[in-house]
């Protein structure tokens, strides 16, 4: 386990010797890969959970929805990179383009099945007491599909983080992986410690994503799946 | 691997006439002729070892974690722990996990360290659904198979896997696709896969015919792959095709 504690060593230097980013390179470095796929994922956010909500909410294009998402999964990060870079070359453009072309599938089939899913008798009993239907998506089936619809979201988040890291393959520079991509620099040691930097910030914002997700679910749904355990990590509908 | 790579950025001339590998040379987006010389010294090989690391991390990971979820059936509290630890593996980003298993003692650049990685990735996705799968047997079911007098061991096999498996198919079929996109990363760790032409094409001054091919063929894998199992699944339950 030689190298892990050297891994913390090389993680845990000041950056005054050379060949030793240290804390202050690696700290700016994970905070890059952050910013990179928060662009990515703030603009599928913005695609494709109005489109999913919407599609779900009128019961269409169901087909189109979970299609999306199946081929999705098909799509391998490097693959999607790679070919990015054969159309536009390497650059942020690219990185960008293959993160929403990532991201936007998964969000788009759980905010689809979380709205389409919900309680046909709870909607229309929405509608009898006169709620219009904007209102109805945004009082019931929202508040309702908001565990689905936050599955979706971490899991693009997930792979977003994971291709922001990838992208640095494709030649990319600027994030993490400059440092995990040069290990005649940095030795194994300091490629393992930009590895457990990448692992902890990916895990930070998974925790993150959970408790706003928690934050946001209606007290009455919590309660109700209160005995099935309190830990819940859904990737996307079980039985997809 | 490469032919190119050997010789940097400058496409030689393999003796041919000088209109031959213009399209190489130009480094143009699709270069069949490319294709169709490398065809079966890179790409074919490539693919045939992607589909072998597939095969060996998903089938791995389908006893790993069906052992798991049967555990987990039978003792409740064992869920959560999997659970967690599953997840954790999960949610670690691939490229992260290759490297830290790198440095584990014995593994190295090795096949061992692509394949733990890749199989740590099916875990959380096959336990959960078999586990949904089995717990989604409904109890008149399995009160039924007591009272024909089953034994728990022939319930398990008679009864309760038949009935889950399309939940256990639709866990196969998951992890199968995820292994096959991640497998490309792979070839960081281990010098085998898709990853291989796609990785030497980007070195290789982004050679386009390259990455378009070999990106090309790892999503029709996936989709092929998961075509197939669909297949298969019809076949297991054939009780289920009229619904």
């Amino acid at each position: 386990m030689n190298n892990f504690t050297e891994a913390l060593k090389f993680i845990g230097r000041d950056g005054s010797i050379p060949g030793y980013p240290g804390l202050p390179t690696l700290l700016h470095l994970t905070l890059e890969t952050l910013k990179i796929s928060a662009i990515g994922i703030g603009i599928s956010l913005l695609v494709a959970i109005p489109i999913g909500l919407w599609l779900g909410h009128i019961h269409r294009g169901s087909f189109v929805a979970i299609n999306l998402g199946n081929i999705w999964r098909a799509l391998p990060s490097l693959a999607v990179l790679a070919i990015g870079v054969a159309f536009l070359g390497v650059g942020l453009r690219n990185v960008e383009l293959a993160l929403i072309v990532l991201a936007i599938p998964p969000m788009i089939t759980n905010a689809y099945v979380a709205v389409d899913g919900v309680d046909r008798e709870i909607v229309d009993a929405a509608r009898g007491m006169g709620l219009t239907g904007w209102q109805i998506l945004r009082q019931v089936e929202v508040p309702m599909g908001i565990p689905l619809i936050f599955a979706g979201i971490r899991t693009a988040s997930l792979f977003v983080i994971s291709t922001t890291t990838i992208a640095s393959l494709t030649g990319y520079s600027g994030t993490l992986g400059d440092i995990i991509n040069n290990e005649a620099s940095y030795h194994l040691y300091g490629v393992i410690g930009a590895a457990i930097c990448i692992a902890a910030l990916a895990l930070i914002i998974e925790f993150v994503l959970a408790g706003v997700q928690r934050l946001l679910t209606p007290r009455g749904l919590i309660l109700a799946n209160e005995d099935e355990g309190a830990f819940e990590f859904e990737l996307e509908p079980a039985v997809a | 691997m490469n032919i190119f790579a050997a010789t940097g950025p400058v496409i030689p001339n393999f003796g041919g006439g000088a209109s031959s590998f213009s399209c190489e040379r130009a480094n143009r987006l699709f270069c069949s002729s490319w294709v169709s010389q490398n065809w079966s010294s890179v790409l074919w090989p490539a693919l045939r070892q992607h589909v072998i690391l597939t095969l060996i991390a998903v089938s791995i990971g389908f006893v790993i974690s069906t052992t798991l979820a049967l555990i987990a059936y039978w003792r409740r509290w064992f869920e959560r722990p999997v659970l967690i630890v599953t997840s954790i593996l999960y949610t670690i980003p691939s490229l992260a996990l290759f490297e830290l298993l790198q440095g584990v003692p014995g593994f190295g650049l090795s096949a061992t360290t692509a394949e733990v990685a890749l199989v740590s990735y099916t875990l959380l996705i096959m336990f959960r659904n078999t586990l949904t799968g089995l717990r989604e047997v409904p109890d008149e079911v399995r009160e039924a198979a007591d009272g024909m007098g089953l034994g728990p061991g022939q319930r398990l096999l008679r009864v309760e896997l038949p009935l889950a498996l399309p939940a256990v198919i639709a866990g196969v079929r998951i992890a199968t696709v995820t292994v096959i996109s991640l497998a490309t990363v792979a070839s960081l760790v281990d010098d085998q896969g898709l990853g291989v032409p796609i990785l030497s094409a980007i070195s290789d001054n982004v050679f386009k015919t390259e990455l378009i091919s070999a990106g090309a063929l790892a999503v029709l894998l996936a989709l092929v792959a998961d075509g197939l199992l669909v297949g298969l699944q019809r076949r297991l339950t054939p009780w289920a095709r009229s619904a």
